[in-house]
């Protein structure tokens, strides 16, 4: 079976294989020979794996975003970890094959896949996404994510609409297409799982990350992207890995600032917003590649409830959100690095109130493209960092 | 604890049977007969006394066999076996013959069985015989206090009688005293009302043994295998007894061998004089009329063990009384008797000595828990001796645990554990099932018991001990449960049995403290084994467990790195060596 696949890698797929290709296959390869070389020394091995918890976790506010300390777990092959020194093994081995033939697998798939490996099988896709964290973990230390070993995961990334065009390549023929952003009428342009092979060309001065779908739509139909000169992106709640990869990529590749528009509550401020911008902590290992340091936050600040008088277009505060501002307040190394912050969360509890993008339309449907927005551009040194 | 505490007991339990004769000067009437004679004429003191008269021991014992352990047909066999072969045991160790015993049991009718034990013992001179196999109460070691098997002589002549009681056939003895004596065949049946033997036959004959006696009682009898049948007696006794050689019968013409493992006879026991402690008031009343000391200083250091002039005297003062060293020992009255046991109790007085205890041995126990036990592990503890009462005894205890072969698990050189060859199943086996309660055996002086274990102090010590401590299973209150047998040996001069069937020792606290120091001492060393067979389970769970995956570890290397299946099979076999070589066991 192994020899068929070894086989099977096409001059195709050789020649189209990028460097992070190659890195990849030198990362697999490299860790199976360190294992192998144990072997024959009559040594137990053991893989080395990156502590994935928030205690290895520091906030670089140089960088802006969670990096992964220097504590490492050394897994030797013993009754509690064989079982998982094989899996990690041979999922590594199935993503040299993708590789190498230019395939993918989701998280799904590749649990299926291991339904063909006997005992070793995974009995519940929790356990093969346990050991794909691991191996990604390890792959951070290279400079590689997930993606790039292959397996991606099952949700789809946001909408894209704007002044952008994206240079994709050709599956079957490997040449060059470019979708326009500005075509897509009604519609919008949907990101891709993998965004590491895209070009980009834009004139746009800024993206605008939106949370809600019906916000998107808005702004889209009436063209806000054209009259601000921007691109949208919609994040559809917390932004998945390829829609904060794609925003980051643009933004790094083309030097264009990303401004976040969200609800005015704890979850838009302190999970959507906050992951977007410096990553979660419990994975850390990825923030490098996932987050996008220079998002700056647009609105709905809770200073505007009280500059653009929405207080009546107000929800009170639940219990859970009041839990998670506080423990933004407390735990947070990224609210706590920062004082304004720490400011406007503080008001938000003063208030005991939430309110949503939506809440804009108390002042007439297209206030938010109308006003509220013109008006919140002119001061982006108001932004909340 | 001698004559005194032993035939009054045996009179006065109050079983039904043995009232009959009671019963019959009783003032009242049996129901039957008042509605036989309604005018009811009460009986005078003179009518009475006409109906009044002595009971004769024999008679006693004809109704009241279950006294004795002739209460079932069953045990009435292994009774009379058992009392034959430890009379021949006593007798050649007595003589210092290293005794090799026969036993034949065979079939004569339907509810009927012949046993025969033939010993190469002494013999019995021929004006001894009647008396022996003929009487009931007549015997060399009850008046003794050392360590034998038999202790009232009552055993042999009962199991004749019950023969005669059920068969109506005499028994038939075959004895000879040495080379230059004729063997004789004896015929003999007991007078029950005067408890006197009438031999019937006497008649020289031919027999190739040089010295020796055989016992043949016919009697109505069943015959069944199991954990308390003869057979089992006859093994046991095997490992009590390592310089016995027995050759055993059945029924169905299988013989069995025991041969001795010891070629060295028990160490002579010495018959040593009561200890002060153990003596009853009455007792020592009977013994200041017997004696044949004329000062009662003289009487206390001569008549007892561990007492000499100091604690003579202080025991004097102590009595009061106006009882001085000089006073003579027949004329003291009961009162002054009464002080002096009281002032005897009070005394500090050292120990009686041990020497006259012959226990079997740890290493002889040991080895003859190995020969007869098919088992995996065995340890077995001697505790010092220890007195009860003033008699001074030893326990000895062994333990046989595990199926041969235990786990079925080996740690090779290499580091390696492997699955041991599949061990043959035991036969008739003394150590029970992994599930079943563990299996007590239980020896007094050489001697097993196998009936009212529940009633022993041994079961009740091995209930009380915390077999959990030691890696078993126990449920409260009861036996722990495992592949296991118990032996405890009680060697004493005295063994305090609950009756005279001899089937369960008297839980007196020493001698139940003694034997759980002694189950204590061989749990530990049980407990270690079992442990160890506990890890070594676990850790060839653990190995198989890992095994299981290093194929895969092997196929993902292939896979990665274009191995040839060569290469992937060396690779799998030199990490399953390293994973054997660097897993410590």
């Amino acid at each position: 079976m192994a020899k068929k696949r070894a086989k099977k890698t096409t001059a195709r797929a050789r020649r189209t294989m990028s460097d992070l290709d190659k890195k990849t296959l030198k990362l697999v390869e490299r860790t199976a020979e360190t294992v192998r070389r144990s072997i024959d020394g009559r040594r137990l091995p053991e893989l080395k794996f990156p502590i994935r918890s928030l205690s290895n976790v520091r906030y670089e506010k140089k960088t802006g975003y969670f990096e992964l300390g220097r504590g490492r777990k050394a897994r030797a092959l013993s009754v509690n970890t064989v079982k998982n020194f094989a899996q990690t093994l041979r999922l590594m081995s199935i993503s040299k094959d993708m590789v190498e033939n230019n395939d993918f697998a989701t998280k799904r798939e590749a649990y299926y896949v291991s339904k063909n490996w006997g005992e070793c099988k995974f009995n519940e896709q929790s356990e093969s996404d346990a050991v794909m964290d691991d191996i990604e973990a390890l792959a951070s230390l290279d400079g590689l994510a997930r993606e790039q070993l292959r397996y991606y995961p099952e949700e789809h990334g946001g909408s894209v609409a704007g002044n952008l065009v994206v240079i994709d390549r050709d599956s079957e023929t490997g040449g060059e297409i470019r979708i326009d952003c500005t075509n897509f009428g009604s519609g919008s342009y949907s990101i891709p799982h993998a965004v590491e092979h895209l070009k980009f060309e834009t004139k746009a001065k800024f993206i605008l990350a939106i949370e809600t779908g019906g916000m998107f739509q808005r702004l889209n139909n009436h063209k806000f992207w054209k009259t601000a000169q921007c691109i949208l992106v919609e994040m559809a709640g917390v932004p998945s890995r390829a829609t904060r990869r794609f925003i980051r990529v643009l933004s790094d590749s083309q030097k264009i600032p990303v401004y976040c528009f969200v609800d005015c509550d704890p979850y838009g401020i302190a999970n959507i917003y906050r992951t977007l911008k410096v990553g979660s902590g419990n994975a850390a290992h990825i923030n490098r590649f996932f987050c996008v340091p220079n998002a700056k936050f647009l609105g709905v600040t809770p200073q505007d409830i009280v500059d653009f008088k929405l207080q009546d277009a107000t929800h009170p505060l639940q219990a859970v959100d009041i839990k998670r501002a506080k423990d933004a307040l407390k735990n947070d190394p990224f609210f706590k690095a920062h004082k304004p912050w720490t400011t406007a969360i503080q008001q938000l509890l003063k208030m005991g109130v939430r309110a949503e993008q939506q809440a804009l339309a108390k002042w007439g449907l297209n206030y938010v493209i109308e006003d509220y927005l013109p008006r919140k551009l002119k001061e982006k040194q108001k932004f909340l960092p | 604890m001698s004559s005194q505490s032993a035939t009054p007991t045996l009179f006065d339990l109050d079983q039904p049977e043995s009232a009959v004769a009671k019963k019959r000067k009783s003032k009242k009437t049996p129901a039957a007969s008042t509605k036989k004679a309604p005018s009811s004429r009460r009986a005078t003191a003179s009518s009475m006394a006409e109906r009044q008269r002595e009971i004769s021991v024999s008679e006693f014992f004809t109704k009241n066999r279950h006294l004795l352990g002739f209460d079932s047909p069953l045990k009435a066999l292994l009774t009379a076996v058992k009392e034959a072969v430890d009379n021949s045991l006593d007798a050649c160790e007595e003589a210092g013959i290293l005794p090799e015993i026969s036993v034949e049991i065979s079939q004569t009718g339907e509810n009927r069985f012949r046993m025969a034990v033939e010993d190469n013992g002494p013999g019995v001179v021929d004006t001894q015989i009647g008396k022996i196999f003929g009487k009931l109460l007549y015997g060399s070691k009850f008046h003794k206090l050392s360590q034998s098997r038999g202790q009232q002589g009552i055993g042999i002549s009962a199991a004749g009688m019950y023969g005669q009681l059920t068969t109506g056939k005499p028994v038939r003895i075959l004895s000879r005293t040495g080379k230059r004596k004729d063997p004789v065949e004896f015929h003999l049946t007991i007078d029950t009302a005067r408890n006197k033997p009438e031999i019937h036959h006497t008649e020289v004959i031919e027999w190739d043994k040089a010295h020796g006696t055989r016992v043949e009682i016919e009697m109505e009898a069943r015959y069944q295998k199991g954990q308390r049948s003869v057979d089992m007696y006859l093994k046991q006794t095997a490992i009590a007894n390592p310089h016995l050689t027995l050759h055993y019968t059945d029924p169905a013409g299988e013989a069995v061998s025991y041969p001795r493992s010891s070629e060295e006879l028990p160490p002579e026991t010495i018959e040593i004089k009561p200890h002060p402690h153990g003596v009853e008031l009455g007792r020592l009343i009977a013994m200041l009329k017997e004696t044949k000391s004329r000062s009662l200083s003289g009487f206390l250091k001569e008549e007892f063990s561990r007492v000499g002039p100091t604690v003579a005297k202080r025991i004097i003062k102590d009595a009061g009384k106006g009882l001085s060293e000089k006073s003579y020992p027949t004329r003291i009255a009961r009162e002054e008797a009464s002080a002096l046991h009281a002032a005897i109790q009070k005394a500090k007085i050292s120990s009686p000595s041990t020497d006259c205890i012959a226990p079997i041995g740890e290493k002889l126990l040991l080895s003859g828990l190995e020969k007869e036990l098919e088992a995996d592990f065995y340890v077995a503890s001697m505790r010092p001796a220890a007195v009860y009462r003033g008699n001074p005894f030893q326990i000895e205890v062994g333990i046989a645990y595990g199926k041969p072969g235990g786990v079925g698990l080996e740690v090779t050189d290499e580091g390696r554990i492997r699955k041991k060859g599949k061990a043959k199943a035991a036969v008739e086996d003394l150590v029970g099932a992994a599930d079943e309660p563990i299996r007590v055996l239980r020896l007094a002086n050489r001697v097993p018991l196998l009936y009212q274990q529940s009633a022993c102090a041994v079961t009740k010590a091995v209930i009380q001990t915390n077999w959990r401590g030691y890696g078993l299973q126990q449920p409260r209150g009861g036996l722990p449960i495992g592949p296991m047998a118990v032996v405890v040996h009680i060697a004493s001069v005295w063994v305090p049995f609950t009756s005279e069937s001899k089937e369960a020792i008297a839980s007196y606290p020493e001698i139940l403290k003694e034997i759980k120091l002694g189950l204590q001492e061989c749990g530990r060393k049980l407990g270690t084994y079992i442990r160890k067979g506990k890890r070594i389970k676990r850790e060839f769970e653990k190995r198989s467990y890992i095994e299981k995956y290093i194929p895969h570890i092997g196929i993902a290397l292939q896979e990665i790195l274009d191995l040839t299946e060569k290469d992937r099979d060396a690779t799998v076999e030199t990490l399953e060596d390293v994973l054997h070589k660097s897993r410590k066991f």
